[in-house]
């Protein structure tokens, strides 16, 4: 019997009065991976927002439910606690703060109990490790002065620290070199197993590392195709335009 | 005498207050016999009593600033301030002999356990004066002399007499002449050629009684070579009522020498804090203002460097956090007087709940200091609508081979960076709370561990409760 982790339901999204999402549906269980292609503006990164609880997106109809439980009741860092995770396309400079200091602090506020010191110290030194992060990279402030390879090995980081039940992956392999993009697949590998996983992406080249159970093709705030990792390359190769007679 | 506390005013934590403690008390009031009667209490030389006396007619006559906040100065009622007040009859050396209730509050304040681990000399004030004192026995025989200053001057008149009031004249303002005219306790420290104090040495202040006016004088002389780190704290308790701390400052570096100055003013909101605070720095000297103002109601301060010898060089670090009732009028100012003399100003605000901060900065050129350099930055932080957060620089470059540089930005924590933490579990205002700790960092990295680590958690307490 699989467990449902996601369920987005009609779901229908305005920023700024402007309708972004229109009756987008999706459902994801654990253990699946699913891709989410689509043109720049067709609402890739609302959809990962919105699920994340970002303020600034109005849900105008429609519900989004995480583990059965309808989100809209659940605050942001609730959301987190509950075990979901958004990597963010532009992750945010956090000056001043040492990236050891927020990881420790992030990882004591997602768990029920908070992280002994040593054992934290080797956890984090494992992944670091995987992700074939230097430990300098503690010391520094959080994605201050961070390359675009650096910010997007940091949210995998933090991933593979937060294991997460819902891992929502907005366009992180974008700007990644091919050592960069085949690291970071490896961190999501890891989780996918025991996640559920929703990865945001132009290209296919992502897919060729982790692979997707169901891809679905995104045109004007709707899923108007889906299918299995064949549909990606179809897209990569084809475009979009075919698709847009059934938007 | 028992007065009534109000409760702790938020988070402060420090607004608890003992039973008052009097050997003698001073009505309130200020007059020429008061200041007079604090001089023959102290059994000081005539020199400093004509000094005084000199001091209390100068702050007479001497109009209040027309800056800054005239509002509040203005409101200030001298004439409802204790001048003078004794709780214990000696300074020990002991915390055990010191009178119980005293030594508790210092307890509550950590000072003796901090004193164990990692200082070199404590003193700490009570009131008018200090009521414990202590310097490390390796110090002492390397010939440091860590005084208060009232021992100070019993102990070393001449060398008190050769410096005091030498940086900070008497006239130099209306509270440098106040401060010269009622001054008790403060700290006396000389650290003789080519020594260095590799411990920081500690005062804290402390007032408790209520409508207390505490007007400590320190002087640090570091001779040729030296090196010396002092620290400072100050904490009141909450009352409805104003008191007033007024301190003089005077540091003074001799060639090669160096000086750090650290504070952590946490005051009670009811504290006016009106302080000056000024070094010169000799020849290839160092002198650093590490100075943060989280406390008091109105808080005008800008502690300055005269970089009078050739290579000096001058560092003003200072932080100000404003929330509600509070303005935080803080600064720096440095003078070059000598050629190839640098200086690096730092200043980082927070305004919160309506609360203001001002930045107000000097530097000087002179006409003959040849190849200056100087970088001042300037940052505010604003957190909600009803905060306020002002700058005003003054330079005044009188020599064209001068290298200078201003930079100064006003920001609000974006929506972003509060949605990517609280994405990562914080709730808002934790978000909020690592927010301004990441702000305030270049100002706490410069702190002793302890400090930086207490001076967080009060930012993070700060931030508690007031997200609407």
């Amino acid at each position: 019997m699989s467990e449902e982790m996601l369920r987005v339901e009609n779901l229908h999204v305005s920023v700024d009065n402007t309708p972004i999402l229109k009756g987008l549906n999706i459902t994801i269980n654990r253990g699946e991976i699913h891709a989410i292609m689509g043109r720049n503006g067709a609402g890739k990164s609302t959809l990962a927002n919105v699920v994340m609880g970002h303020p600034a997106y109005e849900i105008t109809s429609g519900e989004i439910y995480f583990h059965g439980q309808p989100l809209d009741e659940l605050a942001v860092f609730e959301r987190a606690r509950a075990g979901m995770f958004l990597s963010f396309q532009y992750p945010a400079v956090i000056p001043g703060v040492q990236v050891g200091t927020f990881l420790k602090k992030s990882v004591a506020s997602v768990r029920d109990e908070p992280p002994k010191g040593r054992a934290f110290r080797k956890e984090l030194n494992e992944a670091m490790g995987k992700l074939e992060m230097d430990k300098s990279f503690l010391s520094r402030y959080v994605n201050d002065g961070f390359s675009g390879g650096e910010k997007k090995r940091l949210e995998i980081l933090q991933m593979l620290l937060l294991k997460p039940k819902l891992a929502l992956l907005d366009e992180t392999d974008s700007g990644l070199d091919i050592d960069a993009l085949r690291i970071v697949s490896k961190g999501i590998n890891e989780i996918a197993p025991e996640a559920g996983c929703l990865i945001i992406t132009h290209y296919q080249r992502l897919l060729d590392h982790v692979k997707p159970h169901y891809v679905h093709a995104l045109i004007d705030g709707t899923i108007v195709k889906t299918g299995g990792p064949e549909l990606a390359l179809e897209l990569e190769e084809r475009g979009y335009d075919w698709l847009d007679a059934a938007a | 005498m028992n007065e009534e506390a109000m409760d702790a005013v938020g988070d402060y934590k420090y607004g608890f207050h003992d039973p008052e403690h009097a050997t003698i008390r001073f009505d309130k009031g200020l007059s020429e016999q008061v200041v007079r009667d604090i001089s023959a209490l102290k059994d000081e030389p005539e020199w400093m009593t004509e000094l005084r006396v000199k001091a209390y007619k100068h702050f007479e006559e001497r109009a209040m600033p027309d800056w800054g906040n005239c509002n509040l100065l203005e409101s200030i009622n001298f004439e409802n301030v204790t001048y003078f007040l004794r709780s214990s009859d000696q300074t020990e050396k002991n915390w055990d002999d010191v009178p119980d209730d005293i030594k508790n509050t210092f307890d509550r304040l950590g000072i003796p356990e901090a004193e164990q681990k990692w200082l070199g000399g404590v003193t700490a004030q009570y009131e008018s004066e200090a009521v414990y004192h202590s310097i490390r026995e390796d110090l002492e025989e390397q010939g440091v002399i860590f005084l208060d200053m009232d021992t100070g001057l019993k102990t070393h008149p001449e060398l008190v007499k050769k410096f005091f009031g030498t940086v900070v004249p008497h006239s130099d303002n209306k509270f440098s002449a106040l401060n010269t005219a009622v001054w008790s306790g403060g700290s006396f420290i000389y650290v003789p050629k080519g020594v260095s104090v590799e411990m920081p040495v500690q005062a804290y202040f402390r007032i408790n009684a209520k409508n207390m006016g505490q007007f400590e004088r320190t002087l640090i002389i570091a001779d040729e070579g030296s090196t010396i780190h002092y620290v400072e704290g100050c904490t009141a308790p909450s009352y409805s009522t104003d008191s007033l701390h007024s301190a003089v400052v005077e540091l003074v570096a001799m060639e090669g020498a160096k000086i750090r100055y650290s504070t952590v003013q946490n005051w009670s909101n009811n504290v006016y804090n009106l302080v000056t605070k000024r070094a010169v720095a000799h020849k290839n000297a160092t002198v650093e203002w590490v100075d943060g103002n989280i406390g008091s109601k109105l808080t005008m301060k800008y502690p300055s460097v005269l970089l009078k010898g050739e290579g000096a060089h001058a560092e003003v670090i200072s932080v100000a956090y404003a929330g509600e009732g509070q303005h935080q009028d803080a600064g720096a100012k440095v003078h070059h007087l000598a050629r190839n003399t640098t200086s690096n100003i730092l200043s980082k605000s927070i305004s919160k709940n309506g609360g203001r901060s001002s930045y107000r900065g000097m530097l000087q050129v002179m006409p003959k200091a040849d190849s200056c350099r100087s970088k001042v930055v300037c940052d505010a932080l604003i957190l909600d609508e009803n905060s306020r957060s002002d700058t005003y620089p003054t330079m005044e470059i009188g020599n064209s081979s001068a290298d200078l540089e201003h930079e100064a930005s006003v920001s609000k924590v974006s929506s972003d960076q509060l949605f990517y933490l609280m994405s990562r579990g914080f709730t808002e205002e934790a978000a909020m709370g690592l927010i301004v700790n990441g702000f305030f960092e270049p100002f706490t990295r410069e702190l002793p561990m302890e400090y930086a680590v207490e001076l967080n958690k009060l930012l993070e307490l700060e931030m508690e409760g007031s997200i609407g």
